[in-house]
């Protein structure tokens, strides 16, 4: 892992992200480009829904009377309305903003849980790491939507308001993706843990919570970004799933795709296709944006899969070539 | 007792295993992996069952969560005590294990049926379901996957890798709700919903023994309308559960074909002038397909989550969807009892699936 690396290349190219992109050729550069748009517009989306959409998510009428249910698309609402009664188009947009918070919410409290009892697991061994790892393999191997289910039943009693709402869907979400950060950090710990570095830092007298976080943690975080994508669009996946079933936010707390979506199965059997085409799209993009660039970061992560350059523009700055083992 | 079983098995079937495998190198007893694996089991399904437990525990009674605001006060507190849901929770919590050993996975509080009664009626359409998706999934994924790896780097790869991804992003009901639009609503070819039609349903309700599987039990009735009817309403769940599949199908098997492509052996048969398209067909296929199997083993989850959804869409009664009823009902014992019933089925799966890869290559048996 200590790649030796000789003339150092300037900040900027050496930034997440920024370095992939000098590094991608052909389609591999435009997948990452797309998806990196994608994510753009639904972050800007999330961010300014408030001056985007042009009614509340839980608006009925305005000026000029209630808005009527289930009309098609055009006029004052640009995709209709739903059988409820809501704009479609401002659910929509609303409905980026819960899924932006929920993904943030989800990722950062797992990233949290998963790399700390990954870390403590790994470095200190014995039958705690036992006991953690067989309970992770556990819940790794359940169907994540049950567990979801039973996590928002325990949390919300199945009934959600909007602060209570988000944070179960999230928690939810974290549950379910605590093991993944923990098996990759435990292993990742165990490895370092045999490296001569952490050995001296030992010797020296670093204390345990000094090795861990400063030579350890440091160098075992290599592969998180890429699952990190992974499980934004699985935490998307999920919340529209929890929504689907009925345990979304009400429509009055805020605006969920999967919600709507479900509302929307007796409309489709209607021939009523607005209320159910454009939140499923919406779900659609975003998990297709976010995908699109883990798959690009996990190409050019791993050698055999990286599209080659040319001999004349390959060379330096890639001199990480250690494999990167993503167990599927 | 089951729990020093869980905990001292884990150690001690790792320790001999990690010897063996150093001491002679790859190879080993497929017997002794067997029983290791089935072994692992127990802990799996055991810290699953006392998770739910605990965790539907937290917020009660299961009686209160039910009929809590609909009976007086006194009534309520009689019937907990009735059910036994006022003792000490560990007590009720080795009588419940107790219960699950032998194969009882309690009543329903809300109709007063036996669990395990609804999970083998229902778990059988489930079964339909995912047989069907997974049919989809290797029929669609497999060659796709083969043909982005002949293709690499090439836009009809590019195209296929979008493919896959787009089958992946789509929610399992968005995909079933753009289905029943296109082929239901607008073509008025294939039906919106269920598992058959009324009549036919009567039919096989008629058979003695029913399977509950409803192409086996069409195909009992001998009647060639039946199984048309039965095939039919069976288009459009098949797919929009099994396209998700079929995303990550192809995703893994141009993955593990062009990591194949590049071994030594294909070199050599490259080198000896066989054809590319050959190559991906006889020499790096195969090789490719062992990690697809133990795979499988995690899309069973995958599968069964998706199921869940799936049979809500098309109101599909099976597992899922009778799950959903109870979660609205608020019934959390049949929660419970059904959640239970499927961690059994998904580390039952994984154990065979285990076995299967062991089977076929002799590196998996550590």
């Amino acid at each position: 892992m200590s790649t030796p690396v000789i003339v150092k290349p300037s900040i900027w190219s050496r930034l997440p992200l920024i370095r992939e992109l000098k590094q991608s050729v052909g389609w591999q550069r435009g997948m990452l480009i797309a998806g990196l748009v994608i994510i753009a517009i639904f972050l800007l989306t999330a961010i300014f829904a408030e001056w985007l959409a042009p009614f509340g998510y839980s608006q009925l009428s305005d000026e000029n009377g209630t808005f009527g249910a289930q009309l098609p698309p055009g006029g004052a609402h640009l995709l209709g309305t739903t059988v409820g009664g809501y704009d479609v188009f401002s659910r929509v947009i609303w409905g980026a903003q819960t899924a932006a918070l929920v993904i943030i919410i989800a990722v950062m409290l797992s990233v949290f849980a998963g790399v700390i009892l990954g870390l403590v697991s790994g470095y200190f061994g014995g039958w705690l790491d036992r006991v953690l790892v067989v309970v992770a393999d556990a819940v790794y191997a359940f169907p994540s939507l049950l567990l979801a289910i039973v996590m928002s039943i325990v949390i919300s009693g199945g009934r959600s308001g909007l602060f209570t709402g988000l944070m179960a869907a999230a928690i939810s979400i974290t549950v379910v993706f605590i093991p993944q950060y923990f098996r990759v950090i435990r292993s990742e710990t165990v490895r370092m843990k045999a490296e001569a570095f952490v050995e001296s830092a030992k010797v020296i007298g670093a204390s345990n919570a000094r090795v861990m976080f400063r030579h350890v943690l440091r160098n075992s975080t290599r592969t998180l970004p890429l699952i990190l994508t992974l499980n934004a669009s699985e935490a998307i996946l999920t919340l529209a799933g929890l929504g689907f079933l009925g345990f979304g936010i009400e429509p009055t707390a805020a605006a969920e795709w999967g919600f709507d979506l479900n509302k929307s199965i007796s409309d489709v059997a209607a021939g009523i296709w607005w209320t159910s085409i454009f939140p499923g799209t919406a779900i659609v993009l975003v998990v297709l944006g976010i995908t699109l660039v883990g798959e690009s970061l996990n190409d050019l992560a791993d050698p055999r899969l990286r599209t080659r350059h040319r001999a004349l523009t390959s060379g330096a700055g890639q001199t990480d070539v250690d494999e990167l083992e993503e167990n599927l | 007792m089951m729990t020093s079983t869980a905990v001292s098995e884990v150690p001690d079937s790792e320790a001999p295993s990690d010897q063996k495998a150093r001491s002679k190198g790859s190879g080993g007893n497929l017997g002794r992996y067997i029983i290791i694996r089935l072994l692992l089991i127990i802990p799996t399904v055991f810290i699953l069952v006392s998770m739910v437990f605990l965790l539907m525990h937290l917020i009660g009674d299961p009686i209160t969560a039910a009929l809590g605001g609909r009976l007086p006060p006194d009534q309520l507190a009689e019937r907990i005590h009735a059910a036994g849901y006022d003792r000490p929770i560990f007590i009720q919590y080795f009588e419940y294990l107790g219960q699950l050993v032998t194969g009882n996975f309690g009543t329903t509080l809300t109709t007063n049926q036996q669990i395990s009664d609804i999970v083998f009626e229902k778990g059988a359409a489930t079964l339909e379901l995912a047989f069907y998706g997974l049919i989809v999934a290797f029929i669609v994924g497999i060659p796709l996957g083969m043909l982005a790896a002949y293709l690499r780097d090439r836009w009809p790869d590019a195209m296929l890798r979008v493919l896959a991804i787009l089958f992946y992003a789509t929610p399992v009901f968005f995909a079933g709700l753009l289905l029943k639009l296109v082929f239901s609503v607008w073509l008025k070819v294939l039906p919106v919903n269920g598992r058959a039609s009324p009549r036919t349903e009567l039919n096989l309700q008629f058979l003695d023994h029913p399977t509950n599987i409803y192409l086996i039990d069409a195909f009992r009735t001998g009647n060639p309308a039946d199984i048309a009817d039965v095939l039919t309403h069976a288009i459009l769940p098949g797919l929009a559960l099994g396209l998700l599949t079929a995303g990550i199908f192809l995703r893994l098997v141009r993955l593990n074909v062009i990591g194949t492509l590049g071994q030594d052996y294909v070199d050599a048969a490259r080198s000896r002038g066989v054809g590319e398209f050959r190559l991906v067909r006889k020499h790096a296929y195969k090789p490719a397909l062992v990690p697809i199997i133990t795979v499988i083993g995690l899309q069973i989850a995958l599968l069964l989550g998706g199921a869940v959804l799936t049979e809500t869409t098309f109101e599909w009664k099976g597992l899922g969807f009778t799950l959903v009823e109870f979660i609205k009902a608020r019934d959390f014992v049949a929660v419970q009892g059904i959640v239970v019933f499927l961690a059994v089925v998904v580390a039952v799966t994984n154990f065979v699936v285990d076995i299967i890869a062991a089977l076929i290559d002799p590196r998996v048996r550590y």
